[in-house]
């Protein structure tokens, strides 16, 4: 089998497997997000906790609990980080810097997972399990959480209550990703990804050298790594290591979990608004732009363009032989446009364009699906922006859903779309205006530049990949992406709840004739070029002098 | 009666005590469960896929390994290590193929660092196993993602058959079916890329007698 075909099938066997997951899936989480039944194990926990499990939240309320236990987090998991030579299984490492434990608190408490150690000489096992896959779950459902809140904002009305969050983040962790998770670690061991509490382990090669076997469990921490969207590597090499991504298979299987769950939202929206349509408008915005850009990069790597890789030949340097090209563009594409960040090859190492549109995909906002959560609520206030446009061209207030959308919803969903861009664009250019960070880049040019950039864009997107060629373990670097990785995931979740607590007061109005359809092919495309308008346009200048300069010389 | 806490304070002790039970569910219980399935089901798996030869192990069939001569002075950390023409070897490694630190050079597409390696390399591979370096294949001329690549491609194989079975005083036609029986297909045939194992071909090798 020719390899351009063998990738055409791996994508469209992907495409398989998640359609056939949307429904379910999608149906499943509904269920679980609107029940008014609590599991007997539930009750047991929200008594332990302390909470009221049918007492529903105001937003503010909501909000600060949400606040609250990410606060918590980042504290917990400092203090597991610059404790653990006192812990269990640290296997020796040496304590952690406080400028690097903190920027590694907030990137995995913010479902960022950001790296700047190396997770070999850097963290134990028990800071590895106990910590950082502990919030790989719990950011992925806060921000399932999160979206619930907003999709409730649609389906209530006159209320000030948009659920309740410890109950949302219980059930998202104990109902969907424990489960699912505990099938897919056992999937993926099977198929040679390693699970054990084992140090480093001596053995003589062949060859005569000795070579230091690592251990760890890496199984359970990687299926939640992909399934939360989260990307936190075991290992520094991440998924390229063969210990978190063993075969073809596995390779496909960590795509497809990277993808399922932000793939079948949209079917809970849909379901929860009592309109599935509107689910499939949403989810082909979504399809447009993952095939799209997954064609694209697997286009431009199959074409390594850029001296080095001409001279070699193709554009296998930072990928492994059992992935290839087809494979790692696949994967690439689907990472970058989630908030995952998990990498199988080395986008320091791609093509200037296929490089670009990495960038280019975590600027979108990733929403194409996006992350856990994230990525739905991040399409829904473009959607809402959609509308707005609709209503303006014609001169009707908008509506979607049966919700007004005045300005006190616009001034958020504005304000959603303006933190990113400012956090990245005011981010880099502080970065290229101090010379010592100029130096943390590794290659010179426009290239060093777009280290820089994509070094910005994912801290501030809640990414986590990198052009990893750069040098972040400086005091700034983590200072600066780790404020980036903060007001990135919470300021945009503050106007959310806003925005949810806001539409949940309203008397919906019923629809007329002139009510803009949103569940048509019209709206589709409206979105679609909303996206691309409002958003990627914000960016042109930046790519201009990076990855599109690189492209052109 | 004491006064109740104020809420912001009582929100705080909810997410705290939230929080340690997640971490005793979630971080202790579900991998220590996943641990023990997997030691019992699948234990030569989930310990690394470790191979032996001869009672001895020698490396996992999951990380790539260097096959290089002994330095001729142990103690100079410059000396440049040299092939050992007697072994397939692997890619290029960024980190020398040492599990303690794995990754990629992350050299961009026109780094001038990146061109000169893989000119370097064409040269070397291709005097070390007698072909023209127009042939050499790119998996021989450019790092891996990991450092640890276990596979390389059935071209840059079947490159240096000849070269092994000179080395080892081994018919090209036995060295060939040995790369043929350790060339992995794609995962269910279509996902992936194929490749021949290192390790495990090496391993075969030695166990030639």
């Amino acid at each position: 089998m020719s390899s351009t075909l063998a990738g055409w099938l791996q994508a469209l066997a992907l495409v398989g497997a998640l359609a056939l997951c949307y429904r379910p899936l999608g149906d499943y989480i509904a269920k679980l997000l609107t029940s008014a039944k609590h599991l007997r194990v539930e009750r047991g926990l929200y008594k332990l906790v302390g909470v009221d499990g049918d007492a529903d939240q105001r937003w503010p309320v909501y909000l600060r609990s949400v606040l609250a236990f990410s606060a918590l987090s980042i504290l917990f998991l400092y203090g597991l980080i610059r404790l653990q030579n006192h812990l269990l299984l640290n296997l020796g490492v040496p304590v952690m810097e406080p400028h690097q434990a903190w920027n590694t608190a907030v990137s995995f408490a913010t479902n960022t997972n950001w790296q700047s150690y190396s997770g070999e000489s850097a963290m134990g096992h028990l800071v590895q399990m106990a910590g950082l896959a502990v919030q790989n779950f719990v950011s992925a459902a806060v921000g399932i959480a999160i979206v619930a809140a907003l999709i409730r904002g649609f389906t209530r009305n006159r209320t000030d209550r948009v659920g309740n969050f410890w109950v949302d983040l219980t059930r998202i962790c104990l109902r969907l990703l424990l489960p699912l998770s505990i099938v897919f670690a056992l999937v993926l061991v099977a198929n040679g990804v390693v699970q054990n509490f084992h140090g480093f382990h001596d053995i003589v090669t062949l060859g005569g050298d000795t070579q230091s076997i690592p251990g760890g469990p890496v199984a359970s921490q990687e299926v939640i790594k992909e399934l939360g969207t989260n990307g936190g590597g075991f290992f520094n090499a991440n998924s390229a290591h063969p210990f978190e991504n063993s075969t073809g298979f596995t390779n496909w299987l960590e795509i497809f979990l990277l993808l399922v769950i932000s793939f079948s939202l949209p079917r809970t929206f849909g379901r929860m608004v009592g309109d599935n349509r509107q689910g499939y408008a949403i989810v082909a915005v979504m399809g447009i732009f993952w095939v799209a850009s997954a064609a694209l990069i697997t286009f431009a790597e199959s074409q390594h363009s850029g001296s080095a890789l001409q001279a070699a030949g193709a554009a296998m340097e930072g990928k492994e032989q059992r992935f290839g090209v087809a494979a790692s563009g696949l994967f690439a594409a689907s990472t970058t446009l989630t908030s995952t960040g998990a990498v199988n090859s080395f986008h320091d190492s791609f093509t200037p364009f296929g490089g670009g549109l990495t960038i280019f995909n975590m600027m979108l906002g990733e929403i194409a699906p996006g992350g856990t959560g994230s990525g739905l609520y991040g399409m829904l206030i473009l959607a809402i922006v959609a509308v707005f446009v609709a209503g303006l061209m014609v001169g009707r207030t908008p509506e979607y859903l049966g919700k007004k959308l005045g300005g006190r919803e616009m001034k958020f969903a504005s304000l959603y779309i303006l933190t990113t861009p400012a956090l990245v664009l005011i981010g880099t250019g502080v970065a290229m205006a101090l010379p010592g960070e100029r130096a943390g880049m590794l290659n010179s040019g426009p290239h060093g530049f777009s280290e820089v950039l994509y070094a910005f864009t994912s801290a501030s997107n809640n990414n986590g990949s990198a052009f990893a060629g750069i040098t972040v373990n400086t005091p700034w670097y983590d200072t600066a992406l780790g404020l980036c990785m903060v007001l990135g995931r919470f300021l945009p979740m503050v106007f959310v709840l806003a925005l949810a607590g806001s539409l949940a007061q309203q008397q919906p109005v019923p629809a007329t004739p002139g009510t803009l359809p949103t569940h048509k092919p019209l709206f589709v495309g409206l979105l679609s070029g909303v996206v691309l308008i409002v958003v990627g346009l914000t960016y042109f200048p930046a790519l201009a002098l990076g990855p599109i300069a690189e492209g052109l010389h | 009666m004491p006064k109740p806490l104020p809420t912001s304070v009582r929100t705080h002790f909810t997410a705290l005590r939230m929080l340690l039970v997640m971490t005793v569910i979630l971080g202790i219980a579900y991998p220590l469960l996943v641990t023990g399935i997997s030691q019992v089901a699948f234990s030569d798996k989930a310990n690394g896929s470790i191979v032996s030869s001869q009672g001895k192990e020698i490396g996992s069939s999951l990380l790539g390994q260097n096959y290089n001569l002994p330095k001729k002075n142990p103690d100079d950390a410059d000396e440049q290590a040299q092939p050992d023409p007697q072994w397939f070897q692997p890619r290029p490694s960024a980190y020398n193929y040492d599990p303690k630190s794995s990754g990629a050079s992350n050299l961009g597409p026109n780094s001038e660092d990146l061109l000169k390696n893989v000119e370097d390399r064409r040269a070397a591979v291709a005097a070390f196993d007698g072909v023209d370096p127009a042939t050499v294949p790119v998996d021989a001329l450019t790092a891996s993602g990991s450092g640890l690549d276990p596979h390389i491609s059935v071209a840059y194989a079947e490159e240096q058959v000849a070269r092994v079975a000179k080395a080892r005083n081994l018919s090209a036609d036995t060295v060939d079916k040995l790369v043929a029986k350790y060339t992995e297909g794609r995962s269910l045939g279509f996902l992936g890329q194929d490749g021949v194992n290192v390790v495990l071909l090496n391993k075969a090798l030695s166990e030639q007698k």
